[in-house]
């Protein structure tokens, strides 16, 4: 038994009043899908609205004639369904006055060849090529008629544009053009300033002279000897791609799905950077560069041990919270191709030696542009290290999946109360953002006080 | 150790917050027979004396114009409206105000009145041609009692005010409705309509649908005292009602009419709810409101609370329900055909219905119209 099949495809209307097109962001049915009368079809952005399109019929999807991210034309087909042999088959495109199917768009009715009945009105000729019902229209520049007239509009528009983008017309001494457009404050400017709009080309929506191009024809005159400055200003347009993009796309899909939080805490390091001085004269530590760094990576991996929530992750798929059984620790690095973070694999289980050996590695391999994929690759916990740009704090956005990250601002001398008394102290600035899906306030705050005091009295490490 | 950011709520004045110079008989608080849980409530002041046939009849108009809008928003979205104001959520504004009204009475409808017009006997088909652009509404006011829509915000309450001027100039028992939303309060000519209305002592009821936004701007920006004390000023009673409560909004504008008949003026009624939709098809709420908020409103449905009602009073079963839907079903089915079906205009009909008798430059216009497009070929 064979179905007869009636084949009708869905123009996209106009789902908000004078809309000329529409981004179909996702399609909700596939090619094969049995359909109902106003079950949602796919999911449109247009200038005013995202709004779900339901099916005019009931039905089977043949065909979807756009992918999804596809900028489509009021009036274009974007899905064939087959509405099977009971539907009367229907030539009309179901669209309303305004919009007709693009095919249809420059297409005009002819004249009949026949005489005009005598005492007829004289109506101008209009040829196929002509814009449309502009025919009388005397200044291409005459405001575009949008409501209801959309194609009427646009070709008013294009030809607005044409007109605009053509070299301005020379003042023709006697001869008076049409009035220049401009609004009522623009004129009462330019006649203020005595400069004669019909010299000038207007740059807003139909021509229409602005504040700005006054001010330019202003500019013009005022400094007719000067260089053009115009063109420095003109920016430039970075194509992007490569880190730029990854970061982008990283911090974006970060930023959007892991609710942040971020603390702050400002601390006494003085006694930290005593240390360092001294642990840098030992011979175990000898050919390693003992950075306040340093100090920080190991304070974190102590916290860390004692708070492993900061080591997890959020597995929306599992519906689960990882806690990892290991800290790849990641160091956020500044490198001429962009920001990559490559981490340290275990890095608790380091020597403070061996952690000092392992960041200088990482660093100068990401300085030379050779970090390789999988030094990037299943980081748990990361450090940006703002301070090496002089630079307090941040509120830093996690690495993608993981659910803390700290920033380690400069430390500088600054004033500080030490013992009762305002002293010049090394002071820095903390700035820890976590997944507050995982880490709530109360575990961040201890997870921070802790790390502070460790780096205020690293003494208190021989606790841990 | 540092504390969490404190999230500091930052509140506008809340409208009913300084209102304390106003007369206290204008206070009588939100008048409601309904909870949101369907538990019948009395109130000193608006009683209601209504049969098991009455509420099952509100039921289904709320169901049944529910079920309209619904179908009057796909069909927007899927090019056969030019446009659509959806009256979600304010069903039951619409619903029990319209069935106030008495034989002889004339309501003036802002756009958004589909329940009124429900209400009024006007076929559906009629709104729909009006939003499909076929025409400026194709029924007939006066058989009606019900004016056509007025896009222009507000400018109903001037027409309705002059109407029941005209009504007591003839000396008729008839009472006159108006209907304006929270926005057009601040429009002038509402106020005029007031002013006149108060002057006069004319026999118009304003009610004012409180759907809490005027498109994009929220309540708190239109005013800082509850809309139904503005009704002070003018010199006419004001009241509020639960708007998302039909029995409330039947018996608080019941007495509203008679009073109105009786020769005691105006009042001004102002039916607290919500829109549940956009604005327009042509408007995204997500851009201005929360989804919180959307939330909380969800609880004080009309329909739902009616439903609860009828239900546990034993007044309706479980075949009533379903007959309703199948009524909606069949409503909605009639509405998508009949829209779908209409034909399209004549250019030429823009020309009537504009003067009773059709003035001759009008008519040589509409000659010349008709020469032009007959100059064409082929279909159009």
């Amino acid at each position: 038994m064979t179905q007869t099949s009636t084949l009708r495809s869905f123009p996209l209307p106009d789902v908000g009043e004078g809309l000329t097109e529409g981004e179909i962001l996702q399609w909700l049915v596939a090619v094969g899908d049995t359909v109902t009368v106003n079950q949602p079809l796919c999911e449109v952005e247009t200038a005013k609205a995202a709004v779900e399109l339901p099916s005019p019929w009931a039905g089977t999807v043949v065909e979807l004639l756009h992918e999804a991210g596809t900028t489509v034309d009021v009036g274009s087909p974007i899905i064939t369904i087959d509405v099977g042999g009971g539907a009367e088959p229907n030539g009309r495109t179901a669209v309303l006055v305004g919009y007709g199917p693009r095919t249809t768009e420059a297409r005009r009715r002819p004249r009949r060849a026949a005489a005009e009945p005598a005492g007829s009105p004289v109506v101008p000729p209009v040829s196929d090529d002509a814009p449309p019902l502009l025919a009388t229209a005397p200044d291409m520049r005459t405001k575009p008629v949008r409501h209801g007239g959309l194609e009427v509009g646009r070709q008013a528009e294009a030809a607005a544009l044409s007109a605009a983008a053509a070299p301005a017309r020379e003042a023709v001494p006697g001869r008076r053009g049409p009035r220049p457009l401009a609004k009522p404050p623009v004129r009462k400017y330019a006649k203020g300033l005595g400069i004669d709009l019909t010299t000038l080309t207007g740059s807003g929506a139909g021509g229409c002279i602005t504040r700005a191009d006054v001010d330019a024809a202003l500019a013009a005159r005022s400094t007719a000897a000067a260089p053009p400055a115009v063109d420095d200003a003109a920016g430039q347009r970075i194509p992007i791609k490569g880190v730029r993009r990854a970061t982008a796309a990283a911090m974006v899909s970060s930023a959007f799905t892991a609710p942040h939080v971020t603390e702050f805490l400002t601390v006494d390091v003085t006694r930290m950077m005593k240390l360092r001085s001294r642990l840098a004269a030992r011979p175990e530590l000898a050919g390693v560069k003992v950075s306040p760094l340093l100090f920080v990576a190991k304070a974190l991996l102590l916290v860390a041990k004692r708070y492993p929530m900061l080591n997890s992750s959020w597995d929306e798929a599992a519906q689960e919270i990882v806690v990892h059984g290991q800290v790849n620790l990641g160091i956020a690095a500044a490198t001429p191709r962009g920001l990559v973070v490559p981490n340290i694999k275990d890095a608790g289980r380091l020597s403070l030696a061996e952690l000092g050996a392992a960041l200088g590695e990482l660093t100068s391999t990401a300085r030379a542009g050779r970090t390789s994929p999988a030094d990037m690759a299943g980081g748990t916990l990361t450090i940006t290290n703002v301070g090496v740009f002089g630079v307090d704090t941040g509120t830093p956005i996690l690495n993608p999946g993981e659910a803390a990250i700290l920033a380690f601002g400069t430390v500088r001398e600054m004033p500080w109360v030490h013992k009762g008394e305002v002293r010049p102290r090394q002071v820095t600035t903390l700035a820890l953002s976590f997944d507050h899906r995982i880490v709530d306030g109360e575990l961040g705050s201890k997870a921070l006080a802790d790390l502070g005091s460790l780096l205020h009295d690293p003494a208190t490490a021989i606790a841990y | 150790m540092t504390a969490l950011p404190e999230f500091t709520e930052v509140v506008d004045p809340v409208p009913g917050a300084a209102a304390p110079h106003l007369p206290p008989s204008c206070d009588s608080g939100t008048v409601q027979l309904l909870t949101p849980e369907g538990d019948r409530v009395e109130h000193p002041e608006y009683s209601l004396d209504i049969g098991d046939d009455e509420l099952r009849g509100l039921y289904r108009d709320l169901v049944l114009v529910r079920r309209w809008d619904a179908e009057a928003t796909a069909l927007q979205r899927q090019g056969e409206l030019g446009l659509w104001a959806s009256l979600l959520g304010q069903e039951a504004a619409q619903v029990g105000a319209g069935r106030a009204l008495q034989d002889g009475d004339m309501a003036f409808p802002t756009y958004r009145e589909h329940g009124v017009a429900w209400t009024r006997g006007v076929d559906p088909l009629h709104v729909m041609s009006l939003f499909r652009g076929v025409d400026n509404g194709g029924w007939d006011p006066a058989a009606r009692g019900f004016n056509l829509y007025t896009i222009v915000i507000g400018a109903q309450c001037l027409h309705a005010t002059g109407y029941a001027m005209g009504v007591q100039r003839d000396g008729a028992e008839q009472a006159v409705l108006a209907f304006l939303g929270d926005g057009a309060t601040s429009q002038g000519e509402v106020n005029e309509a007031m002013i006149f209305a108060a002057s006069f002592s004319a026999p118009v009821v304003f009610f004012c649908q409180n759907n809490q936004y005027a498109i994009s701007v929220p309540l708190e920006r239109q005013t800082r005292i509850p809309l139904y004390q503005r009704a002070a000023g003018f010199g006419f009673p004001g009241v509020r009602v639960d708007g998302n409560d039909v029995l409330a909004v039947l018996a608080v504008t019941r007495q509203a009419l008679q009073a109105a008949r009786e020769g005691q003026g105006p009042t001004f009624i102002e039916a607290f709810t919500y829109r549940m939709g956009a604005h327009t098809t042509s408007d995204d709420p997500t851009r201005y409101r929360l989804a919180s908020e959307l939330e909380e409103w969800k609880l004080r449905d009309p329909i739902a609370r009616l439903k609860a009602h009828l239900s546990r009073s034993g007044i309706a079963d479980a075949t009533f329900f379903e007959s309703v839907e199948a009524d909606a079903d069949e409503l909605a089915a009639r509405i998508r055909s009949g829209t779908v079906g209409m034909p399209e205009p004549e250019p030429s009909s823009m020309f009537e219905h504009v003067y009773a008798e059709k003035p001759a430059p009008l008519a040589a216009q509409q000659a010349e119209f008709d020469a032009y497009h007959a100059s064409f070929e082929g279909e159009r």
